[in-house]
């Protein structure tokens, strides 16, 4: 490579910061959703580095669904204090109990799809014109058509026909009163590219990434940790386990994966030799059907 | 290991979905649960092979259809080079798709159906290719298994698009014959097309070079955001964030802000929160000046040694993306980058027949999908180049007031 010529994560890196300068520069009252996984913390990361050496600019938004990982939410806070960012939590549960909605039931109940209506509440109670989100395209199908800029009527609803046209680096963020603009500044990047670029730029993530001993039980092939969400039944049998975690969601439906990966260069070459992609292998509500994730964006989900 | 993001272009049963899969497939970049969904989706099907089109259809309303409905973005990678790949619909109503992919694509591979060669959406394509400025085209004359892998018939294309080429003054054209359903030239070479001598279309597309394809010599940046921590520690700290559009930056440069015309030199250049002596296009950066200048978001910070364009009237060609017709004498917002002007269309001078580059006479309104030469006139002075001469600043947007829909790409010139 010559010496004018930047490599993959120096170019993707550009083009995110790119885009948090967009956002700065269009927006009155941006805000960073961050979920304490790797993609949010990456997004933090490039924040920083866009405004440095200025303040980080946004406050961090947390729609808590309650069944997080505690090693995540000390992450959250930590983070927070560390780069001194306004860090707003709204819990799933209070909005369960005000708007009297009914909780999923079975086993591995998820809050993923009640998430959304905590989202609104908060975009309304704080006005933001802008929530900055981690989706990448490579995740899942319906995520690849999704626009950098993602416009959202007043209702937070995605409407994939609707999109409009992205061209070059030329981002329209112009909306009227009460929609909003969901903006992905890693939509380019890969799960290897984001773990490649953690690794490069030594950017702490929190211990569940890495292996550690688990107790877990087997359900349908997949790993779910027990917890206070998830109680054994009779015939489940309770295992202790080498694990880690692939991506951080709920206790209730993020599975853990087998592993002795304790360094990032361990879980770089198990995720290189994987057979098997990161929603599959990792995240249980996914699966109910095939359109699953496209139905939860049109309502609003991330 | 460097990027390369490329377009796919073909008609309706070209079997553009059906090549993009079969690169995912045979360099390995599809992994197990996906290629399970996919074999789930294909038993509802009569022919028992598994459809490789169904793993880049991405939304329900085209699995239903069968068709695809809008710009969708692949990743993979090899140990060479990371590809992306804006997959962009063939079909005649989509044109605004197919630019919008272009827009970022440094490689167009244009896909030709053996049994039919150049149609008239071959045509198309190529023209979109040559009007964005597409650095590099790989025609791909495809289902080369349906006529023999005859070598007299894939020539025969050729030599016909070899016409097209120099009519469009296409440089750096690639011919490959493949079968995307079979494989042959895809990854590996093909033993069916032993007449072939080229490589197969990954090894093209991992070799190609491009690090030529960014203009060095013309330096480009426009301010983004004036940073002012404005705390005790940094309190004469001003620096203007941008992107470095082209060209090269150092530090102690002579440079011209645009539009005032005011001259300065760059005192300190930082990317990424570190100080650098340079930097160069499509790097980040903070740029600080040692005169204390009026600078805001939307202006230009050019080497005084080549300067842009400066006016509030420009020539431009606008491909108009929207359901609403251009109408003459309208106002828009104009985005060049980050710079948000009034614009109005002056006058619509000819219409671009898309399929044949002839220049029609405007009867009508310019509707969707159709690119029209107009002169336009803003209210504050634009910097800009001619698409031509320097794509990187020679782009904007027009953007409806009323419903804020992105309606055309305009392209300087």
């Amino acid at each position: 490579m010559s010496n004018y010529q930047l490599d993959y994560l120096e170019q993707l890196e550009a083009e995110s910061i790119h885009i948090f300068r967009e956002v700065a520069g269009q927006f009155e009252k941006p805000a960073l959703l961050f979920s304490g996984g790797k993609d949010s913390i990456t997004l933090v990361h490039l924040a920083m580095k866009a405004f440095a050496p200025a303040q980080f600019p946004f406050p961090l938004v947390h729609i808590d669904t309650g069944h997080n990982f505690p090693e995540a939410l000390n992450f959250r806070d930590a983070l927070a204090r560390k780069i001194k960012a306004t860090l707003i939590v709204r819990e799933v549960e209070d909005t369960i109990q005000q708007r009297n909605l009914t909780e999923p039931k079975g086993k591995f109940p998820s809050r993923n799809w009640l998430q959304t209506y905590t989202l609104l509440d908060t975009i309304e109670e704080f006005q933001f014109d802008c929530c900055i989100g981690g989706a990448r395209r490579d995740e899942e199908k319906a995520r690849a058509k999704e626009r950098i800029f993602s416009v959202r009527d007043e209702f937070g609803q995605w409407d994939p026909k609707l999109q409009r046209p992205e061209l070059w680096n030329c981002f329209n963020g112009k909306i009227h009163k009460g929609e909003n603009v969901r903006v992905f500044p890693i939509s380019n990047w890969t799960e290897l590219d984001i773990w490649n670029y953690i690794r490069k730029e030594k950017i702490e993530l929190p211990s569940i990434y890495f292996a550690h001993d688990r107790d877990v039980i087997a359900n349908d092939g997949q790993l779910v940790a027990v917890s206070h969400f998830i109680k054994p039944s009779a015939s489940d049998t309770v295992v202790t386990k080498k694990v880690r975690y692939r991506t951080v969601g709920d206790m209730t439906c993020t599975a853990a994966v087998e592993s002795n990966a304790s360094t990032l260069d361990e879980v770089i070459n198990e995720i290189i030799a994987t057979r098997i992609s990161e929603r599959g292998e990792t995240r249980i509500d996914d699966r109910v059907t095939e359109a699953a994730m496209e139905d939860r964006k049109k309502n609003g989900y991330f | 290991m460097d990027l390369l993001r490329f377009i796919t272009a073909g008609s309706v049963d070209d079997g553009k979905s059906t090549l993009i899969g079969r690169l995912l497939y045979d360099s390995k970049n599809i992994l197990v649960d996906q290629l399970e969904a996919l074999e789930r989706s294909t038993k509802n099907k009569d022919n028992g092979e598994v459809d490789l089109a169904l793993l880049t259809d991405g939304l329900r309303a085209e699995r239903e259809q069968g068709i695809t409905i809008d710009v969708a973005y692949r990743y993979f990678s090899t140990l060479k080079r990371k590809f992306i790949i804006a997959d962009a619909p063939g079909h005649v109503q989509y044109t605004r798709n197919m630019i919008t992919g272009a827009s970022h694509a440094g490689l167009i591979i244009i896909l030709i159906d053996a049994r039919q060669g150049v149609v008239e959406q071959t045509r198309r394509h190529s023209i979109i290719a040559s009007l964005l400025k597409i650095p590099h085209v790989v025609v791909a004359v495809n289902k080369m298994d349906l006529v023999d892998y005859c070598k007299d018939v894939y020539h025969k294309i050729v030599e016909e698009y070899k016409l097209v080429a120099a009519q469009l003054n296409l440089d750096n054209v690639a011919y490959i014959p493949i079968s995307a359903l079979k494989g042959d030239n895809i990854v590996e070479k093909s033993a069916h097309i032993t007449w072939y001598e080229g490589v197969s279309l990954l090894n093209y597309l991992e070799e190609v070079k491009i690090e030529n394809d960014i203009n060095l010599k013309d330096a480009r940046f426009q301010v983004q955001m004036v940073i002012r921590p404005q705390t005790n520690a940094l309190h004469d700290y001003r620096g203007y964030a941008g992107t470095v559009l082209s060209g090269i930056y150092r530090v102690g440069d002579k440079v011209t802000v645009l539009p005032s015309g005011a001259q300065s030199t760059i005192s300190k250049i930082e990317t990424g929160g570190q100080e650098a002596v340079k930097v160069f296009a499509p790097q980040p950066a903070v740029i600080h000046l040692a005169d204390n200048i009026d600078i805001s978001r939307g202006d230009t910070i050019a080497l005084s040694s080549s300067l842009p364009a400066i006016a509030t009237e420009a020539n431009v060609l606008l491909c108009w993306m929207d359901e609403k017709p251009l109408q003459q004498g309208n106002k828009y917002l104009l985005q060049h980058q980050s710079k948000r002007v009034r614009a109005v269309i002056k006058q619509v001078h000819f219409k671009i027949d898309v399929n044949t580059l002839a220049q029609q006479q405007v009867d009508e309104a310019i509707k969707l999908n159709e690119v029209a030469a107009a002169s336009i006139k803003t209210a504050v002075p634009l910097v800009y180049d001619a698409y031509e001469k320097l794509k990187q600043n020679g782009n904007a947007i027009l953007i409806d007031e009323t419903s804020n829909s992105t309606v055309a790409a305009v392209l300087f010139r």
